[in-house]
């Protein structure tokens, strides 16, 4: 049994989340995509590692989960749409999932974004025909 | 018979909803964006088209990865949002056309688009978001509406051109209608971002602009793309863009683009506002 290779598998800093990700981190995906009812959220915060028992998490996963380690959860394949699930109502945004895989703060992050707004009018206004404002 | 009278693209990211939500469109960050959809605003509101297609990608809110449906249509009288997660407030529920969706899935499947029908059906951010961009919010929606979910979540995922092609075939289906119903539909999702990796953050305006371009005049040069090139330049979230071409496809041939709108950052990504219509208008 062997997971085949695909052609994304090389594009750098890049994990696509395919069969193998997704069998791998099943459990995770499952228990987080329960937290879109209120009373599993409940249920979660008041007991975590009860929780993760209850949907068959292994030992490491529910460590991750129960130190709320976002960048390793991620780390271990799980789906950034059912991780948003578990951090967004603790405060910490995609944005800074995203910065914590470079190791920068959720602000640095959100500032090199804004680098892309510099000169966007007089780049539209070459390219031609689009809305300015 | 049914006829689409024009096909418009939207970004669907869960920040534009809470900005509408918090009040915050005309702030600084959000105005040049929010302000780039008014001509569409404009055009729904003069045409006042029967139904709206909302081609989308559900995000873990209707479908679970245990069945994931490459492609599925909504084929109900009636469409709930849901807590997706974060506790915010559902819109109120969007009324659908049951006839009209039976019969899109019925034309489809004999056309070889094997389409999960679903008659239940949660609708989350990526249907809601472009609904309330460009119609604001309402107790009683004011156009009818049909969901189409492409799976752009979990590999493998439809190929560019396979969501072209279902574009044309939905032409095929619409067109066969017998009752007089303006159709447009909504290509939402992307364009350029990645949430997570190393590589988490870009927005490729240089390839956004083609991709706008490519949907107006020559969808080949996006769709001949595989969908590990489009994620390369696109990003892995950015591939959601592929859901365009379900638009497009169903334009057919040649277009007039009504109005054209990118803006870059919204969140983590590059946005495009597209409103075409046939070539005729
Ligand atoms: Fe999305």
């Amino acid at each position: 049994m062997v997971w085949k290779k695909h052609d994304y598998d090389d594009i750098p800093g890049t994990y696509v989340f395919d069969g193998e990700r997704a069998h791998s981190s099943y459990a995770l995906n499952k228990l987080f995509y329960s937290f879109n009812n209120v009373e599993c959220r409940d249920e979660f915060n008041a007991a975590p590692a009860a929780y993760c028992d209850k949907f068959g998490l292994n030992e490491k996963q529910k460590k991750l989960v129960v130190e709320q380690q976002f960048l390793n959860i991620l780390r271990a394949g799980t789906n950034i749409y059912y991780m948003a699930k578990f951090c967004i109502p603790r405060g910490v945004s995609v944005q800074d999932a995203g910065a914590a895989f470079q190791g920068i703060s959720g602000d640095e992050f959100k500032a090199k974004l804004l680098k892309k707004r510099e000169n966007l009018e007089q780049r539209l206004e070459r390219e031609g025909g689009y809305w300015n404002g | 018979m049914a006829k689409i009278i024009g096909g418009v693209t939207t970004s669907h990211i869960p920040a534009v909803g809470n900005a509408i939500s918090d009040g915050l469109t005309q702030e600084h960050y959000w105005k040049r964006f929010f302000d780039g959809y008014q001509p569409v605003k404009d055009w729904l509101a003069d045409k006042k088209p029967d139904v709206i297609i909302i081609v989308y990608n559900d995000h873990g809110l209707n479908f679970f990865l245990d069945k994931v449906p490459t492609f599925a249509i909504g084929c109900a009288d009636e469409y709930q949002n849901a807590d997706e997660g974060w506790g915010l407030k559902p819109t109120s529920p969007f009324a659908g056309d049951a006839e009209f969706s039976w019969h899109l899935a019925e034309s489809l499947i004999n056309q070889e688009f094997d389409m999960c029908t679903c008659q239940e059906m949660l609708v989350d951010h990526g249907f809601v978001n472009p609904m309330r961009v460009l119609f604001g919010d309402h107790e009683i929606w004011p156009i009818k509406t049909v969901p189409l979910v492409v799976n752009t979540v979990q590999h493998p995922l439809p190929s560019a051109e396979r969501c072209y092609k279902l574009g044309q075939a939905l032409k095929t289906a619409i067109e066969s209608y017998p009752e007089n119903l303006n159709v447009v539909i909504a290509g939402t999702g992307g364009m350029s971002h990645q949430l997570q990796g190393e590589r988490a953050g870009i927005i490729d305006v240089d390839y956004d602009l083609a991709t706008m371009e490519s949907i107006i005049n020559d969808p080949s040069w996006f769709y001949k793309q595989s969908n590990a090139e489009i994620i390369e330049k696109a990003g892995t979230e950015g591939i959601e863009t592929i859901m365009w071409l379900v638009m497009r496809g169903a334009l057919g041939g040649k277009v007039n683009c009504q109005h054209k709108h990118y803006h870059a950052p919204i969140s983590n990504t590059g946005a495009g506002v597209l409103l075409l219509t046939g070539e005729e208008d």
